[in-house]
């Protein structure tokens, strides 16, 4: 519970709570079975990377987590609280303490980049509109945004800052867990090394749990504590980057043994 | 839980100056009941402590609400002190005074006579953009058509015939249904008004005249423009926004050729013959609605209909369709190219499509029927 006095404290060690518990999922889209009996644990305050070949049913574990999708079998709990079976009072309170940045971003495209930080705290906060103004701007400057981009449209920014300003998004109402889908992909190895930056700073100071799909094996190596593998349906293996690099399965040895794997070791 | 520790703090005047302690939790989700006393506070010694270290839970929006204070009191010369408590929300703080968004003076909009005077000429100037956008697309279209007149081969027969389906043959029972109303409701309200007169029997003429003429046409035309002139400018709309477009061009394909044409030239086959239909169909809808209210047969009818209705009023309304359909396609796939970045930009320009392909099918209309009439025909 609650009695923890910091957040970031429980990372720390001793007994770690699981924010996130899956048990025994399975999905299903007609015949194609994508998840048959997978459990993970998300622990509080650390960073853990989704990764796993395409179709394996990545993108669906983080839209089933987060209740966009409804598992044909198996249990979530989020927070304490059973996603897929919770009133709608208790899913909107749980809502409130998650952050989800799409893939593409996801921003309204009606409103500008300061209206898109602002929504989810007009819906939910009862604050004065220069309050939320103010902390609409400071989460946009968190994210790395300049001031300018505030009052733009989202069709006028680039990938990278879209892909900023959803983070910023999924941050203002100040959440205990962020779920991140693809975070860096489509960024330049420069831009993609400093949003993996800005999630590190972002996770160390709010104490942030943040759940991750990702293929960016550098991210995989700067930011993740932990890392997840999504294959046979289920999660395979899960632990250090060091641990990933004792596993003896062709596929974990493929990908974390590959070229570019011992190229983002070398840095 | 959030809600049962609501925030607040306590003012406590020692020696050294005074002592803002603050208890709870200073979270986005309750600060709510925090913000009007906050404002209210005014110092009354020149040192000033911030303590939050008895604050159970603090998130980045408590500490930006305790930091603007912070700098709302140093600027009116008091000395502040924040005292974080533990080492975590030092780093909060530090977090939040970085990206600091800068205070920017906002400024206001001027009014008065000469920016309405902008605003006209702005707007006006924008009216005459889109007009020239138009008129240079239409060139494109006549030009692309040239070309393909030329070298039919390149016409892509498959896409034609969709799109004649699509938007001919798929509206006959909608348009159908329309005709026979509109006969219906001309017999009905024409025999009403001739009875006083006792010209029954001219109804006839009422019906087939302005039918033919002009409501066949152009109600088929303003029906078409809603169903398949929104589907135009959404369709290349949502091609644009997902880069298909650019996508095309980069493979040596020609959007006019691809897109444009096969819509344009399907409307202008398909318009007249939807409209023939709708002509027939208001025929006969007036036909059944003479015999029930008037006792008119519908031998009578016919008879009065080939001896008393020049043929032309027929080609008077048939010579308007392909002008119509023209138009109709080509505001539609223009509002498709002018589709911006964003999804709302798609229907944004829908809507426009349709509102201006009907406005244009009318005025063109009238047009026809003053040249019409200065003719003679």
């Amino acid at each position: 519970m609650d009695g923890a006095p910091e957040r970031s404290a429980a990372a720390a060690g001793g007994t770690r709570e699981a924010v996130i518990e899956v048990r025994g999922l399975v999905n299903r889209f007609g015949p194609q079975v994508v998840h048959e009996g997978l459990d993970l644990d998300v622990f509080r305050g650390e960073v853990l990377g989704i990764v796993g070949g395409s179709g394996t049913g990545k993108s669906v574990l983080l839209r089933t987590i987060v209740g966009l999708n409804r598992p044909a079998a198996g249990s979530i709990r989020v927070l304490g609280v059973d996603v897929a079976n919770a009133s709608d009072e208790a899913r909107r309170e749980v809502e409130k303490r998650w952050g989800v940045a799409f893939q593409d971003g996801a921003l309204f495209s009606s409103l500008t980049v300061l209206q898109n930080v602002m929504a989810p705290m007009r819906e939910h906060l009862r604050l004065s509109h220069d309050l939320m103004k103010a902390l609409g701007e400071l989460k946009i400057s968190m994210v790395g945004l300049p001031p300018l981009a505030c009052g733009k449209f989202p069709s006028e920014l680039s990938g990278g800052m879209r892909k900023r300003a959803a983070l910023a998004r999924a941050l203002a109402l100040d959440p205990e867990i962020v779920f991140l889908d693809e975070p860096t992909a489509g960024l330049d190895p420069i831009g993609a090394a400093a949003y993996d930056d800005l999630i590190g700073e972002l996770q160390a100071s709010l104490g942030l749990t943040v759940f991750m799909v990702t293929h960016d094996l550098d991210s995989l190596h700067a930011i993740c504590d932990r890392i997840a593998v999504l294959a046979e349906r289920k999660v395979l293996t899960s632990g250090t980057m060091a641990e990933m690099l004792e596993v003896d399965h062709p596929w974990v040895r493929e990908y974390f043994h590959g070229p570019r794997a011992r190229a983002a070791q070398a840095d | 839980m959030p809600s049962s520790d609501d925030p607040a703090f306590t003012v406590e005047t020692g020696p050294d100056g005074q002592v803002l302690r603050f208890v709870g939790g200073l979270v986005v989700a309750s600060l709510g009941a925090l913000e009007r006393p906050l404002a209210r506070f005014r110092p009354e010694a020149r040192a000033v402590r911030l303590d939050v270290s008895e604050v159970e839970r603090m998130d980045t929006a408590g500490a930006f609400v305790v930091d603007a204070l912070a700098r709302r009191l140093e600027a009116e010369g008091v000395a502040v002190e924040i005292v974080p408590g533990a080492e975590a929300r030092a780093d909060l703080f530090a977090t939040v005074r970085r990206s600091r968004p800068e205070a920017e003076g906002e400024e206001e909009p001027p009014s008065g006579f000469l920016p309405w005077l902008r605003d006209v000429g702005e707007e006006t100037v924008r009216m005459l953009g889109v007009l020239a956008g138009l008129l240079g697309f239409f060139g494109l279209t006549l030009a692309t058509i040239g070309r393909t007149a030329l070298r039919p081969r390149r016409l892509r027969a498959a896409a034609l015939v969709h799109q004649m389906q699509e938007t001919g043959f798929n509206a006959v029972p909608i348009v159908s249904l329309m005709g026979f109303l509109i006969g219906v409701v001309l017999a009905f309200q024409g025999s009403v008004q001739l009875r006083q007169f006792g010209a029954e029997v001219f109804v006839v003429d009422l019906i087939a005249i302005s039918i033919l003429r002009e409501l066949g046409i152009m109600l088929t035309a303003i029906i078409v423009a809603g169903r398949s002139g929104s589907a135009f400018t959404a369709s290349i709309g949502s091609m644009k926004v997902r880069e298909e477009i650019d996508a095309m061009r980069t493979l040596g394909l020609d959007p006019m050729e691809v897109l444009v044409l096969p819509r344009v030239l399907a409307l202008a086959i398909m318009l007249p013959i939807l409209g023939f239909v709708a002509n027939v169909m208001g025929l006969l809808g007036g036909a059944l609605m003479s015999w029930v209210e008037l006792g008119i047969s519908p031998a009578m009818f016919l008879t009065r209909l080939q001896d008393n209705t020049d043929v032309w009023h027929l080609g008077v309304g048939m010579i308007k369709a392909p002008v119509f359909a023209v138009v109709i396609a080509t505001v539609a796939c223009w509002q498709g190219f002018q589709v911006g970045g964003s999804s709302e930009s798609v229907g944004q320009r829908t809507t426009a499509a349709v509102v201006q392909a009907i406005f244009l099918v009318i005025a063109i209309d009238a047009l026809f029927s003053v040249f019409f009439a200065e003719i003679g025909v």
